[in-house]
């Protein structure tokens, strides 16, 4: 046996005891999770950099520009009608609505303006594009939330918008149509009708939507409460459309600052939820697609007759000037800026995307949640990455 | 709380969507057919018709081209290659001047490179060039693509005509020339 | 699943032990493939109005051979920093605890593997030595998402496991055995308020047991109100993400046959087994009917496990926890009490 000096004791309590105080204040390291940018839940090529605490995001980046493809610099290369098929691949689930804008703006600076029928034709087309856009947003919240079905749902019901949008336009995506002082062809016949009845269909698919998904307790678990965003807070970060109306703001471009489109002439109501969480925004965007399908049922039934194109030379040469146009896209507000010095070309045009402004709050919104709600906050700010990176 | 949960109304959406894909003739006719009630069709046995405007390929009229640039000009991605020179025909009427005239010697369209935004079609003044519907033209070499003026005016035939314009429209219906 | 004692007379030892492991090995992988081809394949794809696969053999029904051909030709990547042993075993591990659980099932009078009185014990104690498998498999990646749908499955199947349990141990009590066979004989010659026409299966008697254990079964399985362990939309898909090829395949079959040696289990306990009322459970016959009518109710109870898997979205990880703890448990324990007096009481 071995004799221990009361010196060896008390080292020995003393190493015992900041053992003891260790075990009890160890910090465990954190992680860095490094979500995209190839990741299912991202829908494209965004990257948000999450440091965990556990399952808790101490804080997130999100990193853009993966897909960055230089429109702005592009379009000064490019003739106006060339830019037309250029923007169209912006956001490029509601593509019609991102040649709007531009549009828009060329024709306010060459001071044209396009006849009533190609107004309400290309107002019809601006929501169907909104259907289109917002309906693939239902099925994909779902889907992000792990509900497959939904999904398939979207893509089998937006599939008729998809082809009415081809019958008259010729593209399914990319339908290069607006041009300035008014469109490229004139609806088809028996285009009516048939939009009619995939209205119908869309609105038979917003119901399903909502015992399917939205009625569920567990998606109300998921979502309510998640990612809430305060009106102040939302308007100080540039949050446009559903996003910023689903927080309480009653701001529609298209009722506000109609410009070039027609929906002050249509009876018609802008959604708006007081909660400002994640089952706000797809509660707010499932009363758009429907209200969208009535106002398109609205413009097809008061379609005025008449030209659909202005005295436009077929050399478009847009004098110099600068002119803003927004309006209210699937995604929020886009706006063209467009400055131009009396060229072929416009001499600098400035794109701002709903999207890019709408990922910015992410930062701010993601503190202290858990990694789940990371993918349903996402999933609930709805953006598109050729939206974000252009 | 609902009367009836959530769940179970989920439940419902997706066992009708079953019941009506496997039973698309309702309860009058209880036989399994779900090849008549899927929504999708089974392509390469089965092919959806594309709209008759559908920008699927550029076909050439090769008569009506004068080689005069302005659609290569316009490409937005400058796919399409032009070539051609000058020469001599004959006099439309007996005893006159023979006429100048463009011939085409290359009217090449990359396909690798196009964007099918159809600003080629609409600048052509002479209408020589129209939208096919037909989409079938895929290459397993991406150089085998560039598709020349024969190859063109081979989907000519594909055209379809013009289709009429609905109430109220003021727009001219276009023609296809005769092949 | 057929034994062979009574078919084929009888055979040595070691006879009995190839046939038997002929027969678990069909078992496993004939349900796992009836049940990705009938469920996943096609009434999955009904219910999103589409057809799902039909090239391959007429309606597609050979698709899964060529599924099962792709994954075999298909690279055995190894992420670098792995734990090589560890990342290779836990498929295994995971298969095994499948092939294990099957063992207790009865098929017939005589078509059983092993006949233990404690199979029901038996049957839960192995059902969780997948979980072993998945959090190698979430270790062993050395990928983030990987451990973290490990340590997901993890927390989920220990929490689960304990409705799982306390739904049966209902079962239990009512039929007084743990003997997989005893309990279906003591189903088929049960009445029901005397009336002995469809003998008593217990899901009359145990519907709240039979309820929680399809949910916990949902959750064991880690299918879809409860996959966030899986879930794809944000761990990409969790402990599996690194797997490719054979062991992934391996992963997909567990996966399937679990789903349907629960099933099996869930019929036994509660749909009364492979008995068929009014034919004599100790008839010969029913060495050949029973496992179909076995594979008939697996079907009928996968179908709805992959029911609720396509039409609902998932749980987060502590709402997933709350609901084990604070819903499920208490039930199944009142459950178990009722259950108890009403033994005692009868």
């Amino acid at each position: 046996m071995t004799a221990i000096s009361d010196r060896e004791k008390l080292s020995y309590i003393a190493a015992q005891a900041a053992d003891a105080r260790l075990n009890l204040e160890l910090e465990t390291e954190g992680m860095t999770l490094n979500l995209g940018p190839q990741h299912p839940a991202t829908h494209g090529t965004l990257r948000i950099i999450a440091k965990l605490d556990g399952e808790q995001v101490i804080s997130a980046e999100p990193v853009m520009g993966y897909m960055h493809r230089g429109y702005e610099k592009l379009a000064e290369v490019r003739t106006y009608p060339q830019v037309t098929a250029l923007v169209n691949r912006i956001d490029w689930v509601g593509s019609f609505a991102n040649e709007v804008p531009f549009i828009l703006a060329a024709e306010k600076l060459m001071e044209v303006e396009a006849p009533p029928r190609a107004q309400w034709i290309r107002t019809t087309l601006f929501e169907m594009s909104r259907v289109a856009n917002i309906s693939l947003f239902l099925g994909d919240m779902a889907l992000q939330l792990g509900a497959t079905t939904p999904a398939f749902f979207a893509f089998r019901d937006r599939e008729h918008v998809l082809n009415q949008i081809e019958a008259v336009t010729g593209g399914r995506f990319h339908p290069n149509f607006d041009r300035i002082g008014g469109l490229k062809d004139d609806l088809p016949a028996g285009w009516i009708t048939e939009t009619k009845r995939a209205m119908r269909k869309m609105r038979q698919f917003c119901e399903e939507m909502e015992q399917l998904v939205l009625g569920n307790e567990i998606f109300a678990a998921r979502s309510r409460g998640i990612g809430v965003i305060p009106a102040d807070i939302g308007l100080s970060y540039g949050l446009s459309g559903a996003n910023i109306r689903s927080s309480g703001v009653d701001w529609d471009s298209r009722r506000d600052n109609p410009c070039g489109l027609v929906h002050s002439e249509l009876d018609w109501k802008v959604w708006t939820h007081p909660d400002g969480d994640s089952f706000a925004r797809f509660w707010v965007r499932l009363q758009e697609v429907r209200e969208s399908t009535k106002m398109i049922d609205q413009l097809l039934d008061g379609l005025p007759s008449g030209p659909i194109m202005a005295k436009v030379p077929r050399i478009i040469k847009v004098p110099a000037g600068e002119a803003y146009v927004e309006t209210e896209n699937p995604l929020g507000v886009m706006g063209y800026y467009v400055i131009s010095k009396g060229d072929l070309v416009p001499y600098r045009v400035k794109i701002r995307s709903a999207s890019f402004s709408n990922i910015s709050i992410t930062p701010w919104l993601l503190q202290g949640v858990y990694v789940p709600d990371i993918i349903t906050i996402l999933a609930s700010l709805y953006f598109i990455l050729g939206d974000i990176d252009r | 709380m609902a009367l009836v949960p959530g769940l179970i109304k989920g439940l419902g959406v997706t066992g009708g969507t079953l019941l009506r894909t496997v039973f698309p003739d309702g309860w009058k006719k209880p036989i399994p057919n779900p090849v008549k009630g899927a929504e999708t069709v089974q392509y390469p046995h089965e092919k959806e018709a594309p709209p008759p405007r559908a920008r699927g390929v550029i076909a050439l009229h090769e008569e009506n081209c004068t080689a005069c640039m302005l659609c290569a000009r316009e490409c937005p991605d400058w796919c399409i290659y032009i070539e051609g020179h000058k020469e001599k025909a004959p006099p439309r009427r007996a005893g006159g001047k023979p006429r100048q005239v463009n011939a085409l010697d290359r009217f090449d369209i990359d396909y690798a490179l196009c964007m099918y935004c159809g600003i080629c079609v609409d600048v052509c003044p002479f209408e020589a060039l129209f939208w096919s519907p037909e989409y079938e033209f895929s290459e397993p070499r991406i150089a085998d693509l560039l598709h020349d003026k024969s190859r063109l005016a081979e989907w000519m035939e594909t055209v379809p005509e013009f289709e009429p314009y609905e109430a109220g429209s003021e727009a001219k219906i276009k023609t296809v020339p005769p092949t | 699943m057929i034994d062979a004692t009574l078919l084929f007379g009888e055979l040595a030892y070691w006879q009995q032990t190839s046939l038997r492991v002929v027969g678990g090995l069909t078992a496993v992988l004939l349900i796992a493939g009836t049940l990705v081809y009938v469920h996943l394949f096609k009434l999955v794809s009904f219910m999103q109005s589409r057809l799902g696969p039909m090239e391959a053999g007429p309606f597609g029904s050979l698709q899964l051979l060529a599924e099962v051909g792709k994954f075999l030709q298909k690279e055995d990547i190894f992420p670098r920093k792995a734990d090589k042993f560890v990342f290779a075993a836990a498929p295994f591990v995971v298969l095994m605890s499948t092939f294990l659980l099957v063992v207790v099932v009865p098929g017939g009078p005589d078509a059983w593997f092993i006949d233990s009185d404690i199979g029901v014990y038996l049957a839960m104690a192995v059902s969780s030595i997948s979980v072993i498998g998945i959090l190698m498999a979430g270790w062993g990646s050395a990928s983030k998402y990987s451990l973290l749908g490990g340590l997901r499955a993890t927390g989920q199947l220990i929490a689960y496991e304990l409705p799982l349990i306390l739904a049966v141990v209902g079962v239990v009590i009512q039929a007084g055995t743990m003997n997989m066979q005893l309990i279906v004989y003591a189903q088929a010659d049960g009445a029901i308020f005397g009336w002995g026409g469809i003998g008593n299966p217990y899901i009359l008697t145990q519907g709240v047991g039979f309820l929680l254990f399809m949910i916990a079964m949902q959750a064991e399985l880690t299918q879809t109100p409860f996959d966030m362990p899986i879930a794809e939309s944000e761990l990409v898909t969790g402990y599996m993400t690194e797997y490719s090829g054979m062991r992934f395949l391996l992963f997909f079959i567990g996966e399937f046959a679990t789903a349907g040696v629960f099933s099996a289990i869930a019929a036994v306990l509660f749909l009364g087994g492979w008995y068929i009322p009014g034919i004599d459970p100790d008839d010969n016959i029913m060495n050949v009917l029973g496992p179909i009518v076995m594979l008939t109710k697996i079907v009928g109870l996968t179908f709805l496990v992959f029911w609720f898997r396509f039409t609902f979205p998932r749980f987060r990880e502590d709402q997933l926890q709350k609901l084990a703890w604070k819903v499920l448990i208490p039930l199944a324990l009142a459950n178990i009490m009722v259950t108890g007096i009403l033994k005692v009481a009868f």
